[in-house]
């Protein structure tokens, strides 16, 4: 159902189309006259002769990738040992990445591919209108022999929206350009030429005598005995609606801590690279009928993280972006991102993802060296990244990176939490990444495991000197005039305080020594020893005498001291009736010891007693009162 | 036996005590102890004041909330790249386009500097946090800094008790929280902790009449003038003190020194900032304190002469000429000066601060802001539950004992809760003064019961072993019989006061957690199953705007988002939340209340690019544009009288259904508002276009745009965006 009305429009593009190609100058991009001029003048150079050549153009996503199988047989007298492409400068500037792998034998026979290193070359007496790389061959070919080669080459930024703009409704027309014949530096016995296309839907392409369109897929060929040079300009204009997702710049950095963590963190700015919209966005339209209104936007990118990624989140410049979900099993992480807003062409958004990774899946350690291995890429499915970024923890030295293709390397420094001299940074920067480049790099690094204790323990000696520093505070005399009167009488505070502390432990003792006596007389009740309790009472009385000797000088102290007129009534009241509490014990002792002596009935003791008694738990009840008091007024 | 049992029975009572000493010397002295629980309960305070702010953070995300924070945190971000001379020295072309704003002029900045300074110092550390977590937790931070001042306060004006129970009454106060969660990065953030810094620095200073008290207070009072407006308060607050002190006669050289240092001290270094200027000594609003000051000076010039004349009969003739001169040289001055325009009148938000029905006749735009509402008793209760209650407990307390620091609180909450009474966001500044005197009162009640109960426990101890043989002891056992009595009343009473208490914490925590934590920047529902739905339009919108419009586009929008724009869609604005350009905002709400044709006029004067309008039809948001379209109807026909809010009314009721005024169904806002939503279906059984934010079904289905097109629509369609067209080609 959705399918008439986007074939309508298309028409109507096509014939515009049309109309401009009458016009002869409309279609956007055509092959430069000049090339046409240089391909007839240009001979062969090498006696090289490509046999068969098939070649796959897929043009299903943004990215185009084109694979060709050449078979090559050298014609030639002398052996050969390298192969030439060759790739007109328009196409060769979106080149993002060129493999070439090499087989020997046929069929069932064939040996396993083997990668060859392909470089740019700029060979003598060539066109400057092409770029070429040269691939060495492992041992030569000699005469007459041939061999299989495959090689692919992945462009970005070569399929060109047309129209140029569109609206929310309508479907992305692309248009993509090459040659119907194999450019080569040799000549081409025979060739043909597959372009898979995302869905059946193609508004115009160039039309040769043996082209098919048979499903969503273009034919083109066979063609035989071409001449070395031989190009020919097709044009494909079809449908597309694969989300153009360009990240324009994409910094990864990976942040290493010895602790057992990576922490990856990656900012992307992302823009939807096809047609732009023209007109408004209509929300109702995008939310009844997202399917035809907004074929060409997107709204989610699925993110394939490292399996055991943890602690991932998503966010931009001003906060968190709820809007994601994540799937993981034991094999990977899947990601799903949906940006704050569908992504419409042209439009852009900036994020941030971070997640951390459990370190020794990266790290390992070689001839006292460690080795941080890890993925080059983004994690995004068909992006590309621009700056990656590798943090490695403080005091790592002899810093090397290594990665399978050139990338531009510097150095830097950052700064994180309890840093003194900076984290050292290796920067690793290449343009136009795709994800043939997701290759595994190293970074080759010394780092003792002795730095790992350094920040634990500054922190620790932070902490320590600012304890220093209070107790040298509470101990130190700030006063700058010693002879002021507030600093004076702060002093004589603090000695009345000291005084009266002391004044306490002295009543305590007291009270320890009436204790004892009491304890003698429980003895004596329970022995009938009248000599240890008379020994107990003088050991009492000398040391209530000591006491006492000590006592005096402190209430004198606190008498004529000033500041301490406040608390003078209580401990003059204290002394009182601690004298008083002193002589009733004593009184109480000589009683029970009489008695005891005069073997007198247990009765007749209490009775006697009893008065005394009562009078001592009162006044040992006010002793205490008194004290506690004390201890709270000297606050 | 006999002199067994007696000696055994006889001991009875000291037997325990040869234990005590020894376990005392074991034990912490009393004095430490008290000491150890309450710095222990203080820093507990403190953690708890900072932790419960932080509902909002683990519910949302370390964002910063509301609408003015955004600017404190543009401002801010500004502050830490380019420096302190450049952000003093900042011409804003962003905000008020084509006007723009002298930044540094026009703002307060104690909050930025504040924030900025420890962003530094904890860089110095070498702790690597991003400015915008430090603006989030400055807050915070200042709340439980306000929890320490707050204690000593409390222990100025009644005792550490008092002190420990204001610190963690303030600490959870919602009417505080409110102002002060994790995220808003507002003024009142650090302002009340200055507010109140102040008020103890110079009752301290009172108290002792020391010199060096009243320079921190003077000090404190800079760095309230630099953070917040509501100083104002406190230079009127502390010469009416001082003025009640004269007139009860409790005027002392302490109070002298102390007023006139930290006024003079605190003029001089409030002038210091741009924004406050020569307000001192120009405006109207600062002439009480200029007017206390010279009368300080007559009063002790009155003084010396009575000293020196040392005769009431001739001191008397003086006395009458000094204050006839005095006066008349007072009233010439203010005279001349308010008639030569030296001295400026009040402001309106003076006046609608002491008449709380000025705004609503004059000055829309100040009525128009919903927390400059006079407050409901509602919020009252909500904001200080159990403390309006306590309030008046503590306030006899506080007379019972008058000292100048009492007197001082006294009059703090009285004015405070008069103002929290005029306009709802005032409530904060009453706060403090709530919880300060609350203080008084918990303590005072908690600590009478416990002596009550203390001296209980302890007297029948002391009388079990004695019968009732001496006369003190029977004089005890007297008491005892009232006694029992007694004491169960305060058990009873104290565990009433702990169950309040532990009321207001859980009244606080729910209140927090559920009313003052949303960032209001991004909303959330709950669905019938109870999972909570999160509508991040706001953002979704203003990233749109920064991603994918020109960077020197200019929004229009009502001033509510101006700020937002700025600070997170980084692009220029025709009116912001400094609505210091009445007629300007008049303007936007002239065009959105227009005709297309005429608002298009209006915009392409304006060299407007884009509108943003906030629209809750589909949500049932209720705070959007539709709602405060009669605001700007209002402010818009305060300037241009072709504006009449009549136009917009049915019979004096406001409709958007099809009942609506025939303006009302064609003017912009309504338009930009309800632009395609008659297509939508918002609830089941309801028919298309039914705006479930009012309730009713939209009156204008059929819209279409001539002079503007749609340009984004957030996913709730809480925020629509239209681009203004271009002007047609003229043939």
């Amino acid at each position: 159902s959705l399918t008439p009305r986007g074939r309508v429009l298309g028409a109507q593009s096509s014939r515009a189309i049309r109309d401009d190609d009458d016009d002869d100058d409309g279609f956007p991009i055509r092959p430069p006259p000049l090339l046409r001029l240089l391909l007839l003048s240009s001979s062969a150079r090498s006696d090289l002769v490509i046999s068969r050549v098939d070649r796959q153009i897929d043009l299903t996503s943004h990215i185009v990738r084109v694979l060709s199988s050449l078979k090559i047989e050298n014609a030639g007298p002398d052996a050969v040992s390298e192969v030439l492409f060759a790739f007109p400068n328009m196409q060769a500037k979106n080149l993002a990445a060129i493999k070439t792998f090499y087989s020997e034998g046929k069929g069932k026979g064939k040996s396993p591919s083997i990668a060859l290193p392909t470089v740019i070359v700029q060979p003598e007496g060539m066109p400057p209108e092409l770029t070429f790389y040269s691939v060495a061959l492992p041992k030569s070919l000699e005469k007459g022999k041939t061999l299989n080669m495959d090689m692919l080459a992945v462009f970005t930024h070569s399929l060109t929206p047309f129209p140029e703009e569109i609206t929310q409704a309508d479907a992305q027309l692309l248009v993509y350009q090459d040659s119907a014949y194999y450019l080569s530096p040799y000549a081409v016995k025979v060739q043909s030429l597959g372009i898979r296309l995302p869905n059946g839907r193609v508004e115009s392409y160039t039309k040769y005598p043996n082209t098919k369109l048979v499903d969503s897929e273009l034919k083109y060929g066979p063609f035989e005995s071409l001449p070395p040079f031989s190009y020919s300009p097709i044009i494909v204009h079809f449908e597309n609606n694969h989300p153009f997702a360009v990240v324009q710049e994409l910094t990864r950095e990976i942040e290493i801590s010895h602790w057992g963590n990576a922490q990856i963190t990656e900012h992307y700015t992302i823009v939807h690279g096809g047609a732009r919209t023209k007109g408004g966005f209509s929300r109702i339209d995008y939310q009844m009928r997202t399917n035809i209104r907004g074929t060409s936007s997107f709204s989610l990118l699925t993110a394939l993280l490292p399996p055991r990624a943890h602690s991932i989140y998503y966010r931009d410049e001003i906060g968190n972006i709820s809007t994601s979900t994540l799937w993981a099993d034991s094999r990977k992480t899947q990601f799903g991102i949906q940006p704050r807003f569908p992504i419409f062409g042209g439009w852009r958004t900036t994020f941030t993802i971070g997640y951390s990774l459990p370190l020794q899946d990266f790290l390992f350690e070689s001839d006292g060296k460690r080795v941080l291995n890890i993925t080059y890429g983004c994690p995004l499915q068909e992006a590309v990244v621009d700056k990656l970024i590798v943090v490695l923890p403080e005091g790592s030295k002899d810093i090397s990176a290594s990665a399978p293709f050139h990338t531009k390397q510097s150095e830097e420094v950052k700064y994180s939490h309890l840093d003194i001299v900076g984290r050292p940074v290796v920067v690793l920067e290449k343009t136009n990444v795709v994800p043939e480049h997701n290759l595994y790099f190293q970074v080759f690094y010394r780092f003792s495991n002795l730095s790992l204790l350094r920040e634990p323990l500054m922190l620790a000696t932070g902490f320590f000197l600012l304890f220093v520093a209070c107790i040298v505070y509470m101990h130190t005399d700030m006063a700058i005039s010693k002879t002021s009167a507030s600093y004076l009488a702060k002093l004589q505070w603090d000695e009345v305080q000291a005084t009266v502390q002391r004044v306490q432990n002295i009543f305590d003792q007291y009270l320890k020594v009436h204790d004892k006596l009491e304890s003698s007389l429980r003895d004596l009740s329970r022995t009938g020893d009248v000599q240890s309790c008379k020994a107990a009472r003088k050991a009492a009385d000398t040391q209530f005498k000591e006491l006492a000797k000590e006592l005096k000088p402190m209430l004198t102290f606190l008498q004529s001291s000033p500041q301490a007129s406040q608390i003078w009534p209580k401990i003059e009241e204290l002394v009182a009736k601690e004298r008083e509490m002193q002589e009733k014990l004593m009184q109480k002792h000589s009683t029970v010891v009489e008695c005891f002596e005069k073997k007198l009935g247990g009765r007749e003791v209490e009775n006697r007693v009893a008065s005394l008694q009562q009078k001592l738990a009162a006044l040992r009840q006010e002793v205490d009162n008194l004290l506690e008091i004390n201890s709270t007024t000297t606050l | 036996m006999g002199a067994n049992s007696a000696s055994s029975s006889s001991s009875s009572s000291p037997l325990p005590i040869p234990f005590v000493p020894s376990l005392k010397t074991l034990r912490l002295k009393t004095k430490q102890q008290e000491l150890l629980i309450r710095l222990s309960a203080l820093a507990l305070i403190y953690v708890l004041a900072f932790a419960i702010r932080l509902f909002s953070v683990l519910r949302y995300e370390s964002m910063i909330h509301e609408f003015d924070p955004y600017f404190n945190y543009r401002t801010t971000l500004f502050l830490t790249r380019n420096g302190f001379y450049e952000f003093w020295n900042w011409f804003d072309s962003e905000s008020w386009y084509p006007l723009g704003r002298i930044i540094g002029g026009t703002l307060y900045p104690g909050l930025m500097v504040t924030a900025a300074l420890i962003y530094r110092a904890l860089r110095l550390l070498t702790f690597a946090v991003h400015i915008r977590e430090v603006c989030v937790l400055t807050a915070p931070f200042f709340a439980a800094n306000t929890t320490l001042v707050a204690y000593f306060f409390g222990k100025e004006i009644w005792d550490s008790g008092a002190g420990l129970a204001a610190a963690a009454l303030i600490a959870i106060c919602p009417g505080y929280i409110s102002r002060s969660v994790a995220g808003s990065y507002d003024n009142e953030g650090v302002a009340i902790f200055a507010l109140l810094l102040t008020f103890y620095l110079f009752v301290k200073a009172v108290n002792t009449g020391s010199l060096a008290w009243s320079l921190a207070s003077a000090f404190g009072y800079f760095y309230m003038v630099s953070a917040w407006g509501g100083y104002v308060f406190i230079i009127n607050l502390v010469p009416l003190y001082v003025l009640v002190l004269l007139v009860t006669g409790r005027y002392s050289m302490r109070l002298y020194v102390a007023y006139n240092c930290m006024y003079v001290l605190g003029m001089l270094l409030a002038m210091q900032i741009r924004f406050v200027g020569f307000q001192h000594v120009q405006s109207g609003e600062h002439m009480a304190a200029m007017g206390v000051f010279f009368l300080l000076q007559v009063f002790y010039f009155l003084d010396w002469v009575k000293y020196i004349l040392n005769d009431a009969r001739l001191f008397q003739s003086f006395l009458k000429i000094t204050l006839t001169c005095a006066i008349s040289v007072g009233a010439l001055a203010l005279g001349i000066g308010t008639a030569s325009g030296y001295i400026s009148p009040w402001t309106g938000r003076f006046y609608s601060l002491l008449d709380p029905t000025y705004a609503k006749d004059h000055i829309p735009i100040i009525a128009s802001v919903s927390e400059h509402q006079p407050t409901a008793w509602s919020s009252f209760m909500f904001d200080f539950h159990i403390l309006l209650f306590l309030f008046p407990a503590g306030l006899y307390f506080c007379f019972k004992r008058l000292s100048d620091a009492t007197i001082f609180v006294v009059m703090y909450g009285l004015t405070s809760m008069y103002f929290a009474g005029v306009m709802v966001r005032l409530i904060l500044v009453a706060a403090p003064a709530m919880c300060l005197i609350s203080a008084v009162a918990v303590s005072a009640t908690i600590k009478n019961l416990t002596t009550l109960i203390r001296t209980k426990s302890k007297s029948p101890q002391a009388t079990s072993g004695k019968g009732s043989a001496s006369s003190k002891a029977s004089a005890k056992a007297s008491v005892d019989q009232s006694l029992p009595f007694q004491r169960n009343a305060a058990i009873a009473l104290l565990i009433g006061a702990f169950y309040l208490l532990s009321r207001y914490a859980i009244h606080c925590t729910w209140v927090t957690s559920e009313a003052y934590s949303s960032p209001s920047i991004v909303l959330s529902a709950r669905r019938e199953d109870g999972s909570r739905v999160i509508f991040d339009d706001y953002r979704e919108a203003y990233f749109w705007l920064r991603q994918n419009t020109p960077p020197d586009a200019k929004i229009m929008s009502w001033w509510d988002y101006g700020y937002q724009i700025t600070a997170m869609g980084n692009r220029t604005v025709i009116v912001d939340n400094n609505t210091w350009n009445n007629t300007h905002i008049a303007t936007v709400g002239r065009a959105m209340s227009s005709y297309e044709d005429e608002a298009y006029e209006i915009m392409q004067s304006l060299d407007v690019d884009y509108v943003l309008v906030v629209f809750g039809g589909v949500t049932g948001y209720s705070s959007d544009d539709i709602n405060k379209f009669l605001w700007m109807v209002r402010i818009g026909g305060g300037v241009f009288p072709v504006i009449k809010e009549p136009d917009y009314l049915v019979n004096g009721e406001y409709r958007v259904d099809k009942g609506a005024a025939p303006k009302m169904l064609n003017c912009l806002m309504y338009k930009l508002s309800y632009y395609r939503f008659g297509e939508l279906i918002t609830e089941r059984d309801k028919p298309s276009g039914y705006d479930r934010a009012r309730g009713v079904e939209i009156g204008n289905k059929d819209i279409t745009l001539e002079y503007l097109e749609e340009a984004f629509t957030t996913s709730n369609w809480i925020v629509r965006i239209y681009k203004v067209k271009p002007p047609k080609n003229r043939w």
